[in-house]
């Protein structure tokens, strides 16, 4: 009850305790209980999200390095991953895995940094329409869009036998079945997870600021440049880093649109557990997925730490 | 309320009485996993329920994904399947790691069936063939005639498809390489031999539009025009010409291969279920099934019921005329070669 009076007066939250411990002695004993007792609630508050994270990632991730430590007859032995140095084809599996993780990425900025832009410029009714239909493919069937693009792409596909009615080419265009066609699956599905953070930050950005660099003189390529993009970047970053990851585990797309032609490490996943039941190595390849994934983000945030980047916003 | 406490009472009724009924029944009751689809249901109407009618028992069907899933349930120690239908290769593996138990070949009469259709722990039940089509709108009638037709990118010019494993591809290579049929497991038995089929392969790759991964979907690559050529299994080929695919095949130097039926370990009534095989392996419900689907009979004497006409038995691949040209799948040579084939195959897949 005495916090709860303490609280609906206008007094100190935990940041400004720290500041009356330190000018105002009467009261900083009470303030510094106060401090711990709503750390320890707001703690309290996040055992739940705590479990969950813990019972459904890190006890899976843990058992599944547990499990790529044992070869086929159960030994304890590191053969589930020297195999993938003496077999070539997974090394080229990581090397197209993160191939079109990364292309999908970059074309996925390429197309959705502008559209974004856009949106954001829109008046409130209209941007609501826009993001709309952003979100629209997010209500259908991943499955459904993947086969839809493979009507659209083949070799008798729309898109081919337009082209050749209309005179623009002769012989049908290689769309699908390859890594063309992967990418375009995997960029249609992607696009809302770059789109929606981007679109978020830029809407928190003060306009004031372009305002402020064209008074200054600054064209607005200028003022785009120098004030715009470096305050969109965090939004960038978010999105750029949740598309990579997401692309990293694609299974249905590129099974589907690669053809054959583009195998990433989750169908080969797939593949030794339903042929040989071999969780040894397929929980290998998992973790050896996981931690490339942990250096590359390791390395974006070293390159990029997110105060910098902001940091470089305020400074302009 | 008194709906609600109506329909309480009506629910647990029926559910008392359903209990009790299962369980009342259990004896007389089997149940059995297959692949859904247009197969499942050819073998609903030929054989479970003729089978389950002359026996005066109830036989309930399932759907499953295949032999990985039996795996999953015997190792748990929870079959719900009396009896499941897999593809040879699974079959032969399941049958290796004792997931399937022996089949009683006392009660089982396999006598007329055709040669390598049986294991000791799955019988056969359906003929299928790995073929060669074509497109007819790019070829006409006259398409490859064997494997090394296939293989001639100046005589046939155009796209192929051929599968994204080496299950059934290495055979067909060696063949198209103009190794004899009755010679080709014996070259495989060797890494040399191995890599002389995928030799074979790498020369065909850059013509090869789609590695295929399932039956549906080479025969929608036909259906919709999208490569010119594709190996395959013969029915698939079939419901796509049916449903206006424009494509032909020929059985020549083709591959047999078979489904099978099998008891898993610990499955709630193996002994009713050994009956259900033994009648369904009869001649007289095995002639039911081509009225369905286009798999032939393991089982010979389906051809003496007269119940498969003279035109749909010369179509169906363990028909006489047929099987002759076809080569026997040797599941002998995939239980000892099929890891290390995966792994070369895949190398050169990615290459």
């Amino acid at each position: 009850m005495k916090t709860l009076d303490k609280l609906t007066k206008p007094v100190p939250g935990p940041r400004t305790a720290k500041i009356y411990k330190r000018w105002d002695g009467i009261n900083s004993e009470e303030l510094g209980q106060d401090e711990l007792r709503e750390k320890w609630a707001l703690f309290g508050l996040s055992i739940p999200a705590i479990i969950l994270v813990l019972t459904v990632i890190a006890i899976p991730v843990g058992w599944l390095f547990w499990l790529s430590l044992f070869n086929d007859e159960g030994v304890l032995s590191l053969s589930n991953y020297t195999r993938m140095l003496d077999s070539k084809s997974y090394s080229r599996i990581f090397v197209t895995t993160f191939k079109v993780s990364f292309f999908t990425t970059l074309l996925c900025v390429l197309i959705g940094y502008p559209l974004a832009y856009f949106l954001a410029q829109l008046p409130k009714r209209w941007a609501a329409l826009g993001m709309m239909a952003v979100l629209f493919p997010f209500w259908t069937s991943l499955l459904v869009r993947t086969y839809a693009w493979l009507v659209v792409l083949q070799r008798k596909g729309l898109i081919n036998q337009w082209g050749m009615e209309l005179g623009w080419w002769d012989t049908p265009i290689k769309l699908v079945h390859n890594l063309n066609g992967t990418l375009i699956g995997m960029v249609h599905i992607m696009l809302p997870f770059l789109i929606l953070p981007l679109y978020g930050s830029m809407k928190t950005i003060d306009f004031d600021y372009i305002k402020a660099a064209a008074n200054l003189g600054a064209n607005p390529v200028k003022a785009f440049w120098h004030v715009f993009f470096p305050l969109s970047l965090p939004g960038l970053f978010a999105g750029m880093i949740v598309v990579f990851v997401l692309c990293l585990g694609f299974f249905v797309t590129p099974a589907v649109l690669g053809g054959g032609n583009v195998i990433m490490v989750s169908m080969k996943i797939e593949t030794l557990i339903d042929l040989f039941f071999n969780f040894g190595t397929a929980s290998a390849l998992g973790v050896v997925l996981f931690v490339l994934t942990l250096m590359v983000l390791f390395v974006a945030y070293k390159l990029l730490p997110p105060d910098k980047v902001l940091g470089q916003g305020h400074n302009v | 309320m008194t709906t609600k406490f109506t329909l309480t009472a009506l629910a647990s009724a029926v559910l008392g009485l359903a209990l009790s009924m299962s369980h009342s029944a259990s004896a007389q009751e089997v149940t059995i996993a297959s692949w859904g689809g247009s197969y499942q249901s050819a073998q609903s109407k030929a054989l479970f329920q003729p089978v389950a009618k002359a026996l005066g028992i109830t036989i309930n069907e399932e759907t499953y994904t295949g032999i990985g899933q039996v795996r999953t349930k015997v190792a748990a120690g929870a079959v719900p399947w009396d009896i499941i239908d897999t593809g040879s290769g699974g079959g032969a593996r399941a049958c290796t790691e004792g997931i399937l138990q022996p089949l009683d070949y006392s009660m089982i009469d396999i006598s007329n069936f055709v040669p390598d259709t049986t294991l000791s722990c799955c019988v056969g039940t359906i003929v299928f063939a790995t073929v060669s089509a074509w497109n007819t709108e790019t070829y006409g009638m006259n398409g490859p005639q064997n494997w090394a037709d296939f293989w001639d990118v100046d005589k046939f010019p155009g796209t192929r498809s051929i599968r994204g494993k080496m299950h059934g591809m290495l055979e067909l290579a060696l063949m198209a390489d103009g190794v004899a049929p009755d010679q080709v497991y014996a070259v495989l038995d060797s890494e040399a031999g191995i890599n002389r089929a995928l030799d074979k392969i790498r020369e065909l790759k850059p013509h090869v539009a789609v590695w295929w991964g399932s039956g549906a979907q080479h025969a929608q690559l036909m259906k919709d025009g999208e490569v010119d050529m594709s190996t395959g299994w013969n029915g698939r080929f079939d419901v796509a010409i049916a449903d206006g695919a424009k494509a032909a095949y020929t059985y020549n130097q083709g591959l047999q291969d078979y489904d099978c039926f099998g008891i898993p370990k610990g499955a709630p009534n193996k002994d009713l279920a050994m009956k259900v095989i033994a009648e369904m392996s009869k001649g007289k419900y095995q002639a039911n099934i081509p009225q369905y689907i286009t798999y032939g009979p393991t089982n010979s004497t389906a051809y003496d019921t007269g119940k498969i006409d003279d035109e749909l038995a010369q179509n169906l691949p363990s028909h006489p005329n047929n099987a002759g040209n076809l080569l026997a799948i040797d599941q002998k040579w995939y239980a000892k070669w099929e890891k290390t084939a995966s792994e070369m195959y895949q190398d050169m897949m990615t290459e």
